[in-house]
């Protein structure tokens, strides 16, 4: 292990990451995210899913610094009278899982079917492709709308409420796995044709130990880079969804649907319900782009922009 | 008793959208234990397929149209995919041409070797697996192997890669080694560092070695038997001191003469003129008929097969050989 350690302190990515400020600081502001949101219960000062926490009377508190400002809520409340700073970090939570969620399944998919049809070819090839292509013509918007519509009036909106996160996991994975299947097969179409694929032949070893065990393991700087890009878009387009209310109900927030939920009190006064999130929700995404194109520039700089 | 290995008559053929082509026709050699056997003949001449026809892995859209492939008796053509699997890369070992290519970059080179033991033998643990390695490692004389188990292959020097594929091609003790040119891409003295430990593990571990080469001199200083190809055919097969030094066909005399030792006095090499024919556009009768010096009209109508030339353990495919016409120069 320790040998593995001192590989990377060797390694020209840890060289380069040294020597770029942007790259340092976003890892320090997305590790300062991450960290939250995975120890929001312990770092948040309310639960917000607990009623007891809530009350009417504390709605639309200002933020501590201005004028009526309450000590007990530093960002101030929302519409329903929740601290709105612990539903931030808790919404936060949902929609970083949300968008790792949805980036291992698409992850899953896309790559088998890319190593798939990048290591046989012929017709298995042309036709993973094609459903890519066809895929990839629906717009990831209008395939959400479709199955939440019929989601909500099978299940009702109060139950559709506990299924949210999977569902929305679900849907961005499936609306996004030809972005790795492309790639995959793009990588896997160059590797295939070394000569160490075929040395693996000769020893003896079957399709499915090649493909894993030789050939993905040198196509996996290119899923790296993939894989940050989507996470930062798998959370953009679940607060999309959930701003135009097919997303994470107001009872369990993401900041999508906190930014929603605010929306209709920014004339009134209440700008803070949806510019707090905003703007972590812009943090966020920024830091995690900025990482990706950083790790797209060391890897490899002819590579797919996101 | 049955020979390690005996290829018998041997037809591969391309599937092309323009019809078939063929490789070879008719190849035929058999090999012992201990036995080195060098595959000889110009870019193209059908050596490699012939060796990848051994393990059954010719690419598409060839296959193996006609003949046989004995190993220990048993035909490889006929045998399961899954019997084949378990020969291929466990019985039968191929090393290849470039040790640069041959690595997987981003496996180390003692996770490449486990590998390819546990997949032959699912029983094994993991421990024993490193001190087979270890000990094959020691074998190709390996410097401080427990340190190098752990590296990736581009710490090390292409001969020292050479060596590695060489001890992955002997950690599961095979019975056979084909080499495909396994010294072209390196430098001349590691080549003769490379041919030495080859000659001297088949001797040790008693195994075939099927050497497939254009390079005469290293055919001529470790193998016994030597086989010529020309055109997907074998038009010269005997011991190699004796082809080497009484060439039979006018081609391999062509190939000896091309050597730079031929050349003594004058400036130019000698060489043979003319290209080999494409397998599309093979000529009737004997295919080297065209770039033939002792040409004569039956050359161009029949095509000659291959004869036991009298007084001699060499076999040629040549109609001077027949007719006693052609003596030696």
């Amino acid at each position: 292990m320790s040998r593995h350690i001192d590989n990377f302190k060797q390694s020209y990515l840890w060289y380069a990451f040294k020597r770029d400020k942007v790259a340092i600081a976003s890892m320090i502001v997305l590790c300062i995210l991450v960290f939250t949101a995975v120890f929001a219960p312990l770092i948040a000062t309310y639960n917000p899913y607990d009623p007891i926490n809530t009350d009417v009377m504390n709605s639309e508190i200002p933020p501590l610094w201005m004028e009526g400002g309450d000590s007990a809520f530093l960002m101030g409340t929302d519409a329903q009278g929740r601290d709105l700073f612990s539903t931030m970090v808790y919404g936060m939570r949902i929609s970083l899982l949300i968008g790792v969620g949805a980036v291992v399944l698409q992850s899953v998919i896309g790559i088998t079917i890319g190593l798939i049809s990048g290591y046989f070819g012929g017709k298995l090839d042309s036709f993973f492709m094609r459903m890519a292509d066809v895929q990839l013509s629906f717009s990831y918007l209008m395939v959400a709308i479709f199955f939440t519509a019929i989601l909500q009036a099978a299940v009702g909106v109060g139950r559709f409420g506990e299924i949210a996160i999977p569902f929305l996991i679900l849907v961005i994975g499936f609306s996004q796995w030809p972005q790795y299947a492309r790639t995959v097969r793009a990588s896997v179409l160059a590797e295939k044709k070394k000569e160490y694929v075929e040395a693996a032949r000769v020893t003896g070893f079957g399709a499915g130990r090649i493909m894993w065990g030789h050939i993905f393991p040198n196509t996996l700087s290119p899923i790296l880079v993939l894989s940050t890009i989507q996470v930062a878009n798998a959370v953009m387009s679940e607060a999309a969804l959930s701003f135009l209310g097919l997303g994470m109900p107001i009872s369990r927030p993401s900041l999508g649907s906190l930014i929603n939920s605010g929306f209709e009190y920014i004339f009134s006064g209440a700008w803070w319900i949806t510019i707090f999130p905003g703007v972590l929700l812009v943090v966020l995404i920024l830091s995690i782009n900025l990482l990706g194109d950083f790790l797209r520039d060391v890897l490899n700089p002819k590579l797919y922009k996101g | 008793m049955s020979s390690l290995l005996e290829v018998k008559d041997l037809v591969i053929k391309f599937g092309l959208r323009t019809g078939d082509v063929t490789a070879t026709t008719g190849v035929s050699f058999t090999i012992e234990k201990g036995e080195k056997l060098g595959l000889v003949g110009e870019s193209g001449a059908g050596k490699s397929v012939t060796g990848f026809s051994i393990i059954v892995l010719i690419s598409k859209p060839g296959y193996v149209a006609d003949g046989h492939i004995l190993f220990k008796g048993t035909d490889l053509t006929k045998i399961s995919s899954e019997e084949m699997r378990n020969i291929r890369g466990n019985r039968i070992s191929m090393i290849f041409q470039d040790p640069m290519m041959t690595l997987n970059p981003v496996l180390t080179i003692g996770t490449q070797m486990t590998e390819t033991l546990l997949a032959h033998n699912p029983k094994m643990s993991m421990k024993e697996a490193s001190e087979i390695a270890l000990e094959k490692l020691r074998k190709v004389h390996i410097p401080s192997p427990e340190k190098r188990l752990e590296q990736y292959p581009h710490e090390f020097s292409g001969g020292m890669r050479q060596r590695i594929i060489i001890a992955i091609a002997l950690i599961t003790d095979p019975e056979i080694i084909i080499a495909d040119e396994p010294t072209t891409a390196l430098d001349v003295t590691i080549q003769a560092e490379i041919m030495d430990l080859i000659s001297e593990l088949c001797e040790t571990e008693d195994m075939g070695f099927i050497l497939i080469t254009h390079d005469l001199a290293v055919v001529a200083s470790v193998t016994e038997n030597i086989a010529v190809m020309y055109a997907g055919r074998i038009v010269e097969k005997g011991r190699t001191r004796d082809v080497i030094d009484n060439p039979q066909h006018p081609y391999t005399k062509g190939l000896i003469k091309a050597l730079p030792e031929g050349a003594k006095g004058s400036n130019r090499l000698n060489q043979i003129k003319g290209m080999m024919p494409t397998l599309t556009n093979i000529p009737d009768g004997c295919a080297f008929n065209p770039r033939c010096p002792y040409v004569m009209d039956i050359c161009k109508t029949d095509e000659p097969s291959l004869i036991q030339v009298k007084g001699m353990d060499t076999q040629a495919a040549c109609f001077l050989c027949k007719e006693e016409v052609f003596t030696n120069e």
